[in-house]
């Protein structure tokens, strides 16, 4: 038994609310609340917030669990995903190097990647329209334009050869990224569809690619060997999926010298 | 499905709402708990029984407190309209403890939200953030406090525009 003489302290208040304190205690704190209108009307309110943090968000246990949290969907390693024959049909991309293809149908954008996609897609949204100005350095210049990104934005920048995919360099700009200076490439099609690969130093070595898309423009991320790339375009998935493997597979080519420092 | 996995999957509408009241907006929330789904499958076989659901909201908090860290070097953006209003209790009051709730510092928040949203012990949100249990109780009474005086604020204010 506790002496009751012994004043209640706040943490003791604290652990009252909270079901923490020792149960002989209880009758000591209630008697000492009776007395005591203020200390009690704080109490009162601690209980209140309580409930209003359940009533706001208590909701969220009703909802259906998205199905990218789907605990057979994350537990699946993407890399063996690739290997199956089925999704080999699906998306006939195979990257080495530990990088591996997301499911298919996840739209995830994972909070790291976030930042990330959306200056790229912002700067993409921003360019792509531009006719006069779309870059900074043309890309009939694209030694120069290698060299000075390379200079400035301290790792390998190499403007891919997107030939095969009927795309031609435009050139390109340097612009500010989330975390030190990014490279931002564009490229034209035929048709005059333009897609841009934006890279800049991530806090992750290497990812997965990953898959967003925003109104009418979509993106793919991946990350190598501390470098972030954005490779943004149309909603047409299965073609920006065609250009971004290209993407990868002319960075790959530089193998372990992608940065220079 | 394993028993391990069964635990987890258990726990995924719990760490939703945990993910839900930290970061406000709910896609970043889903991407909390997408990682540390991740992370947790990827160390199945590291895990060597104990609590389950401790350990899931430790990785979940840490994940947060990276992501905080990251986004400290930029502009913070709000969501301008809260579109996930709370089904019951009014929407404003809703919105009004959402708002409080990101006025507090990171750890604070991390520590209410445990304490009082998922009835976890003072013992079990010291190992969570590393630090004793008197730590845990400081930061509650602070944040306690803290929300309060917002609640009151807004309400005082709300009051003295009518």
């Amino acid at each position: 038994m506790t002496d009751p003489r012994i004043p209640v302290t706040e943490d003791e208040l604290h652990a009252y609310v909270d079901n923490e304190l020792p149960a002989e205690r209880r009758s000591d704190v209630e008697a000492w609340l009776a007395a005591r209108p203020e200390d009690a009307a704080r109490v009162q309110s601690w209980r209140a917030m309580a409930e209003l943090l359940h009533a706001r968000y208590d909701s969220v246990l009703d909802e259906p669990v998205p199905k990218r949290l789907e605990l057979e969907r994350l537990a699946s390693p993407p890399r063996r995903w690739i290997y199956g024959a089925a999704a080999a049909a699906l998306i006939a991309f195979v990257a080495g190097g530990g990088v591996g293809w997301i499911a298919h149908g996840a739209a995830a954008t994972p909070s790291v990647f976030q930042n990330f996609t959306v200056e790229a897609l912002d700067a993409h949204r921003l360019y792509v329209v531009e006719v006069r100005h779309p870059v900074e350095v043309a890309g009939s210049d694209r030694a120069h334009l290698t060299q000075w990104l390379t200079r400035r934005c301290g790792w390998k920048v190499h403007a891919p050869e997107l030939d095969s995919a009927g795309l031609k360099l435009v050139g390109g700009r340097l612009l500010p990224g989330p975390a030190g200076p990014a490279s931002f490439l564009m490229y034209e099609g035929p048709s005059g569809e333009r897609y841009t690969v934006y890279a800049a130093k991530a806090t992750v070595e290497t990812t997965q690619m990953r898959y967003a898309s925003h109104g009418r423009d979509s993106a793919l991320f991946w990350a190598e060997r501390g470098v972030g790339f954005v490779v943004a375009g149309s909603s047409d998935r299965d073609r920006l999926t065609q250009i971004a493997k290209l993407v990868y597979d002319e960075s790959e080519k530089l193998g372990g010298d992608v940065r220079t420092r | 499905m394993s028993p391990f996995r069964q635990s987890v999957e258990a726990m995924i509408p719990a760490l939703r709402r945990y993910a839900r009241a930290l970061a406000r907006d709910a896609d970043i929330a889903d991407d909390l708990v997408q990682d540390t789904l991740v992370r947790a499958l990827r160390s199945e076989k590291l895990f060597l029984g104990g609590d389950v659901r401790s350990w899931l909201y430790t990785i979940l908090t840490n994940l947060n407190k990276n992501r905080r860290r990251s986004l400290a070097r930029r502009p913070q953006f709000m969501p301008l309209l809260d579109n996930n209003p709370d089904a019951s209790g009014t929407e404003a009051e809703g919105r009004d403890i959402a708002r409080a709730l990101a006025t507090l510092v990171e750890e604070q928040r991390a520590v209410l939200l445990l304490v009082m949203l998922e009835g976890l012990s003072y013992r079990e949100v010291a190992d969570i953030q590393g630090v004793p249990i008197g730590t845990v109780m400081s930061r509650l009474a602070r944040a306690r406090a803290h929300v309060k005086a917002v609640l009151e604020g807004e309400r005082t204010a709300l009051r003295r525009v009518k």
